[in-house]
């Protein structure tokens, strides 16, 4: 594999392993316990290397990198926690749009304060009422003279607690159906924009999702991302970029898992042999290395295919619903090779595995990428 | 002021080393810089940081330590040279020499190497180098302040620590202790490929010579042996112990 990377791409990935390693993963237990993202720990620390927000480019303040590279940083970060991973992703996933879309003032006003102060980000497209139906979404923005009159109430939205700066989608016509939604930048402390509800999470609990209500939120007409109506394709642009960035997040769960349930193997003994002698602890063993090598090429393929400016919407809905898939089971197996300690939160893989779970439903459902997928090869 | 930091690479900390035929196997196995080298390095950068100027790393060692020059360039370092030795048949001595030739024509108010090397533990090439370009050197020093043209170093010694004070440009050895390294920035690694990183061999040197140490054999320590356990009474225990002590480990 390693062949196939440059020298940047594994430095950076190195770069990404020892913070995960030390900044990360050591604390990430107790962190999921806590049920709440470290702001304070971690924003200074992943600023200096530059890892707080990888999507921002240098002409803004971080750093030019490509899409393998991302991927392989991902990779690292989500098997030092994927709750971490998630929460630090959350800036890129609500930087995409401003870079896609927005202009330059736009961009230096919203993404330069992510890398430079460790400011947040949050994309807010979901709806109680709109999940995976994206375009049915009932909050409304109206345009009064120079500003649009936000009103509506966003929910499951990553750092909603913790954001800065707001990427939210609204219908400027609702009568167009996904034709007439748009997509504006609202900050933190703008009147009317509040939180609500903090989710209690199955997994990735150190990261934050909320609610967020707008209620008569007045935000200037040049905060609006791209023209009016351009809403719902900028938020299917946004979801291409970022699917091979959680499907390398799943390769990082399931490696976290797989290594865990590899060295326990050896060293567990029943019958009085470590249990990897056993043939149908080495048929799990051997059906994970070979799924996650698997699911780091296809989304590294993704990626090659983005950063070669081919289209890639095929393979970007592929590896997300693939390597997601395989962060389940794999994770599922980690816990059944470690028996009942597996199960115990005394060891770190029944964590991986609840965190693998939000993966094959979060950025479209891993049903919508099939969907995705099978329009592509149906065309 | 100019600074010029000796590095090493070696095996990653926690790599498993294996040995075939009396030597170590190096393939597979994740090199990194030499830790002590690398809180010299960090030094540097923060004297750089503090007072200006420039940093340059020297190695000496065959193509794969261009890695180990990388990463530091990617830490920060301004330039890198390569004493290229791949094939050659090495000890410390000539490597001192080469790195002190190498960096013998250049003007540079300090040195700083790590005190030794992780992997053959010889701790030889920092005082050789200093020994070879007439500068003085202050070797283990977990503690150190540059000013007014001279270096005040604090170092370890035997039941607590000495300062010595020592006129630039001079030689310093780093401890552990001296400094925590950063990571590497991401737009460093992205700058550190447009960065200088020069190369010269041996020959071109004028650095020649059969090395004077020959390294016979490499061994493996012997495996820990399993513990014993009494599980008698504690008094049975406690006597058994006691015998264990004294007869087995001779210890008492
Ligand atoms: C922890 C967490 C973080 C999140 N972060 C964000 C965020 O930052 N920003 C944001 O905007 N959203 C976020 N979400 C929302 C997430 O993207 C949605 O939950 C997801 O898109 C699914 O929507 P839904 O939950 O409404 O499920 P639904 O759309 O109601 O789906 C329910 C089930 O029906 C299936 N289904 C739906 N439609 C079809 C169909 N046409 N064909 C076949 N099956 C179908 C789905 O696959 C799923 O199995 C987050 C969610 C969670 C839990």
């Amino acid at each position: 594999m390693n062949l196939l990377l440059t020298e940047e791409q594994l430095a950076l990935r190195d770069l990404a392993h020892d913070f995960a390693a030390h900044e990360i993963r050591p604390y990430a237990p107790d962190w999921d316990e806590k049920e709440s993202f470290p702001r304070s720990e971690l924003a200074q620390k992943a600023v200096e290397v530059g890892l707080w927000n990888i999507a921002v480019p240098e002409a803004h303040g971080g750093t030019d990198i490509d899409a393998v590279s991302t991927c392989l940083i991902n990779e690292e970060l989500a098997w030092g926690c994927a709750g971490i991973a998630t929460s630090i992703g959350g800036n890129s996933l609500g930087s995409y749009p401003l870079l896609i879309a927005g202009t330059d003032e736009q961009k230096e006003r919203f993404l330069r304060p992510q890398v430079e102060a460790g400011a947040m980000a949050a994309f807010a497209l979901t709806e109680p009422n709109a999940g995976s139906d994206v375009a049915s979404l009932a909050t409304t923005a109206h345009r009064e003279g120079d500003e649009y009159v936000l009103q509506g109430r966003k929910c499951f939205i990553t750092n909603g607690d913790l954001a800065d700066v707001y990427v939210v989608f609204a219908a400027t016509d609702r009568s167009q159906g996904a034709k007439g939604l748009s997509t504006f930048v609202v900050e933190r402390g703008t009147a009317g924009l509040s939180t609500g509800k903090k989710e209690k999470k199955m997994g990735i609990r150190a990261s934050n999702t909320t609610e967020v209500i707008l209620e008569e939120v007045r935000v200037p007409a040049a905060n609006r991302l791209g023209a009016e109506g351009d809403g719902f394709k900028l938020a299917m642009k946004t979801l291409d970029i970022s699917r091979p960035s959680v499907a390398a997040m799943a390769v990082g769960v399931a490696r976290a898992a797989y290594e865990t349930a590899l060295h326990y193997a050896k060293e567990r003994v029943q019958f009085g042999k470590p249990i990897a002698s056993f043939q149908a602890i080495q048929t799990i063993l051997a059906d994970m290395a070979m799924a996650i090598e698997t699911a780091r090429l296809l989304t590294l393929k993704a990626a090659m295919l983005k950063d070669q400016g081919l289209p890639y919407t095929l393979e970007s809905a592929m590896c997300k619903a693939y390597a997601t898939d395989v962060a389940m089971k794999v994770t599922t197996d980690a816990v059944q090779v470690l028996g009942g300690y597996g199960y115990s939160r005394e060891y770190p893989v029944e964590k991986w595995m609840r965190d693998a779970k939000i993966l094959q439903i979060y950025e479209g459902t891993n049903q919508i990428q099939r969907l995705v997928i099978a329009n592509q090869i149906l065309r | 002021m100019n600074i010029v930091v000796l590095i090493k690479q070696t095996f990653d900390t926690e790599a498993k080393i294996a040995i075939k035929e009396g030597k170590i196997v190096a393939d597979g196995v994740t090199q990194i810089i030499n830790p002590y080298d690398e809180f010299a390095l960090e030094e540097a950068l923060r004297i750089k940081e503090k007072s200006g100027g420039d940093v340059l790393v020297v190695s000496a060692g065959g193509e794969k330590v261009k890695e180990a020059l990388r990463s530091a360039l990617a830490m920060g370092a301004d330039r890198a040279l390569l004493v290229e030795t791949e094939g050659a048949a090495v000890d410390e001595g000539i490597v001192a020499s080469a790195l002190a030739k190498a960096i013998s024509g250049l003007s540079y108010n300090l040195v700083l190497s790590g005190w030794k090397a992780i992997d053959d533990n010889s701790a030889q090439v920092g005082g050789r180098v200093a020994e070879t370009l007439g500068l003085p050197q202050v070797n283990v020093v977990t503690q150190l302040t540059i000013e007014d043209g001279k270096a005040l170093a604090v170092r370890e010694v035997e039941g607590g620590t000495e300062t010595v004070e020592v006129p630039l440009p001079a030689l310093i050895t780093a401890q552990r202790g001296l400094n925590e390294p950063r990571y590497p920035n991401m737009r460093g690694i992205m700058q550190a490929k447009k960065k200088e990183l020069k190369v010269v061999t041996l020959s071109e040197l004028g650095v020649s010579g059969a090395p004077q140490v020959a390294v016979k054999n490499v061994v493996l320590p012997p495996a820990k042996q399993a513990g014993k356990l009494f599980r008698d009474d504690v008094a049975t225990s406690v006597a058994q112990l006691v015998q264990a002590l004294r007869n087995e480990a001779k210890v008492i």
